[in-house]
C-alpha cells in the first residue's frame, strides 16, 4: 500500500487532487449555463482521453473513435426507452457494447497499420453512423432518440454536474493507472519501436487489440454519460467530424501528455460553445486551428508550456 | 425479368463502379508516389462538382456549358490542389504520418467550410447536358445515355493516364523519386516540381469525378465524406495504392451496391462492407496490393 501511495505521489497525483476539488467547488462560483458547459467539456474530456489511449499511446491514429461513444450513447438511450430496465444498469451497457464493439471492429483495425489503419477505423465507424442512420425502428433514424428521462433529483444541473465528474473523475483514475502501468509502458514501446518491441517477445497486435478495447470502452461510457446528459442522441453525434473534433482536442492539447487531451476538450468546447454564438463556420477556425498547431505546434498547448516552464527553469538556476 | 433483375443492375453498378474508380484512381496516384493519404480527396471530388455546377449556371443559355465545365472545372480544382500542394501538403512530405493525415484532414474542413460559405447549404441541382438526357436501350434495359458518357470516358482518361504515367520518362521519374527522394533529385530531377504535377493530377482526377458526377445527383456541402469512404472501400478491396486493385476494387464495389439495392435497399452499403471484412481476414494488402514491409 505504501509503495502504491510513494507511486502516486511521484506521478504528481497531488495535482489531481487539487484539480478534482477545484471542479468540485465550481457549482459554487459558476452560474448554470457554466456549469453545463463544465458538464459537457469532463465529458469530452473523458473521451478525447480515451482516444489518446489509441493515438498518443500506441501511436494509431483513428478517425472512428465517435462509432464506440455512439455504441454507448445509444445502447443506453435505447434501454432506457424501449425497456424497463433501470437507468443505472442502462448505463452501464455502454461499456460492454463499445468494448463488443472494439473487439468486433479492432479485430480487423490492428490487422493494419498506420494509414490503412486510419482509413479503416473511419470506415467502421461509418458503418455505424449507417446503421444508426437507417436502422429506423430501433435507432429512430435521422430523428435520433429523444426524450430519455432519468430520475428526477439528476435533473437538477448540479447534480448532474457532480454525478458526470464522479464518473468522469472514476474513469480518468483508471486511465492514470493503465497508462502508467506496465502495460501502458508496453504500449509506448510499440508505438516507438514496433520491431523491436516485437523481437523482445511483446505480441504486438494482442496489445494493440487490447488497447483498441479500452479506447473502445471509455469512449462507451463517455457516450453513455452523453445520452444522460443530453436526454437524446442522434446519428450525427457518430459522424467522423465527430471523431477528428476528440482527435484535435488531443493534438491541441497535446498527445504526450495525459493531461493534454483534458486541455484539447475544454479549450476547444469553451471556444466552439463561445464562438458558436456568433458564427456557423467553427469547423472552419478548427481546420485552421489543426493545420496551424501540425505545422508549429506539435507538442500542444501542454507541450508548449511544459517547454517553456523548463526554458524558464533552465534560464533561472531554478 | 431478367433484364430489370440482372441487366439493369449490372449497368448501373457499373456505372458507379466506372465512376468511383476514376475517383479513386487520383486518390491511388497521389498515395502511390507520395505516399500521403489525401483525406481532402473527397473534397476535390466535390469542388468539381460545384464548378461544373458554377459554369453551368453561367452559361445557362448555352447548350455548350456541360461540356466547358467537363473541361474547366476539374482544371480550376487541379490548380486549388497544386496550391494546396505548394503551401501545405510539401511541409509534411518528411514528417510522420499522422501529422499528414491530420494536415490533409484539416483541408477537409476548411474546404467543406468555404465551400458552405460560396454556395450556401441547399442542395444545388443541374440537367443533364443535351444530346446526353434521353433513355436508350442496352440489351433490353432502359439505360439513361448519361451512363454511357461515365461508362467510357472514366475508364478511358484513367487507363491512358495510368499507361502514360507508367510508359513514359516521366513514369520512371516517378517511380525513382518514390523509391528514393534524394537519389532522385541528386540525379538532376526536379522532384518537387514532379510531385506537384501528380498531385494536380490527381487533385484533376478527383475533380473530373465530380464534374461527370454534378448532373446524376445533387449537389451538397456534405458529398465529400461518401465519396470518401467509398474510395476508401474501393482502395482497402482492391489494395492500398495499386492502380488495378482499385480498377478491380470498384467494379466489385459497384456490383455489389447495385444488386445489393435491388434485393436488400435498407442494407446497400453493407454487402461492400462485409467484402472488405472477408478479404482483411484472408489477404489484408487486398486483392491486387502488396503486403507492406
Amino acid at each position: 500500500m505504501k509503495q502504491i501511495i510513494a507511486r502516486l505521489e511521484s506521478l504528481g497525483f497531488a495535482w489531481w487532487g487539487i484539480l478534482i476539488l477545484l471542479l468540485a467547488l465550481l457549482p459554487l462560483y459558476m452560474s448554470e449555463t457554466y456549469v453545463s458547459l463544465f458538464s459537457e467539456i469532463l465529458i469530452m474530456a473523458l473521451f478525447a482521453m480515451s482516444l489518446n489511449i489509441l493515438i498518443g499511446y500506441l501511436g494509431m491514429i483513428s478517425f472512428g473513435h465517435a462509432g464506440y461513444f455512439g455504441l454507448g450513447a445509444y445502447s443506453t438511450a435505447i434501454l432506457m426507452t424501449k425497456t424497463s430496465i433501470s437507468w443505472i444498469l442502462a448505463m452501464a451497457s455502454a461499456p460492454v457494447v463499445a468494448a463488443l464493439g472494439g473487439v468486433v471492429f479492432g479485430f480487423f483495425c490492428v490487422r493494419l497499420t498506420r494509414i490503412y489503419f486510419a482509413m479503416l477505423t473511419f470506415a467502421l465507424a461509418q458503418i455505424i453512423y449507417t446503421i444508426a442512420f437507417q436502422w429506423e425502428s430501433l435507432t429512430g433514424g435521422d430523428n435520433g432518440i429523444v426524450g430519455v428521462t432519468f430520475p428526477d433529483f439528476l435533473y437538477e444541473t448540479n447534480n448532474a454536474y457532480y454525478f458526470i465528474l464522479i464518473i468522469v473523475s472514476v474513469c480518468a483514475f483508471f486511465l492514470f493507472l493503465i497508462v502508467n502501468s506496465p502495460f501502458g509502458s508496453t504500449l509506448r514501446a510499440i508505438r516507438e519501436n514496433p520491431e523491436r518491441a516485437e523481437f523482445v517477445g511483446i505480441k504486438i497486435k494482442a496489445f494493440q487489440l487490447i488497447g483498441f478495447i479500452v479506447a473502445a470502452v471509455f469512449a462507451g461510457i463517455a457516450g453513455a454519460l452523453f445520452t444522460f446528459y443530453n436526454g437524446s442522441i442522434f446519428p450525427d453525434y457518430l459522424l467522423w467530424t465527430r471523431s477528428t473534433e476528440a482527435l484535435i482536442m488531443c493534438i491541441l492539447g497535446g498527445m504526450f501528455f495525459f493531461s493534454g487531451p483534458a486541455v484539447g476538450a475544454l479549450v476547444v468546447q469553451w471556444l466552439g460553445t463561445v464562438l458558436s454564438r456568433h458564427t456557423i463556420y467553427w469547423p472552419f477556425i478548427l481546420g485552421l486551428t489543426l493545420l496551424l498547431l501540425v505545422l508549429f505546434l506539435r507538442g500542444g498547448i501542454v507541450g508548449f508550456l511544459t517547454e517553456g516552464y523548463s526554458k524558464i527553469k533552465a534560464r533561472y538556476h531554478l | 425479368m431478367i433484364v430489370s433483375s440482372i441487366i439493369m443492375p449490372i449497368l448501373t453498378g457499373l456505372t458507379t463502379a466506372m465512376l468511383i474508380f476514376l475517383v479513386a484512381s487520383g486518390l491511388t496516384l497521389i498515395f502511390g508516389s507520395l505516399k500521403i493519404l489525401n483525406f481532402a480527396h473527397g473534397v476535390f471530388y466535390m469542388l468539381g462538382a460545384y464548378f461544373s455546377f458554377q459554369v453551368v449556371s453561367t452559361f445557362a443559355a448555352s447548350p455548350a456549358g456541360f461540356w466547358i465545365g467537363l473541361i474547366v472545372a476539374p482544371l480550376g480544382v487541379a490548380i486549388v490542389g497544386g496550391l494546396i500542394e505548394f503551401f501545405i501538403i510539401r511541409r509534411a512530405y518528411k514528417r510522420e504520418h499522422i501529422d499528414q493525415l491530420l494536415l490533409t484532414y484539416s483541408l477537409v474542413l476548411i474546404i467543406g467550410d468555404v465551400t458552405r460559405f460560396l454556395w450556401g447549404v441547399e442542395y444545388k441541382s443541374m440537367s443533364r447536358p443535351e444530346g446526353l438526357d434521353a433513355t436508350i436501350s442496352v440489351f433490353g434495359a432502359p439505360l439513361a445515355s448519361y451512363y454511357l458518357l461515365i461508362l467510357f470516358l472514366a475508364p478511358t482518361i484513367a487507363l491512358g493516364l495510368h499507361l502514360m504515367l507508367k510508359k513514359t520518362k516521366i513514369g520512371w521519374m516517378i517511380r525513382a523519386a518514390t523509391f528514393n527522394y534524394e537519389m532522385a533529385s541528386a540525379l538532376g530531377i526536379n522532384v518537387p516540381r514532379l510531385f506537384l504535377v501528380i498531385f494536380m493530377v490527381g487533385s484533376w482526377l478527383g475533380g473530373l469525378g465530380g464534374a461527370l458526377y454534378a448532373p446524376l445527383g445533387s449537389i451538397v456541402y456534405f458529398m465529400h465524406t461518401q465519396v470518401l469512404l467509398e474510395s476508401f472501400l474501393v482502395m482497402v478491396i482492391g489494395g492500398v495504392g495499386s492502380f488495378w486493385g482499385a480498377f478491380v476494387g470498384a467494379i466489385l464495389f459497384g456490383l455489389l451496391n447495385s444488386f445489393g439495392f435491388q434485393y436488400f435497399p435498407q442494407f446497400s452499403m453493407f454487402f461492400a462492407f462485409v467484402l472488405m471484412a472477408v478479404i482483411l481476414v484472408i489477404r489484408p494488402w487486398g486483392l491486387l496490393g502488396q503486403p507492406e514491409g
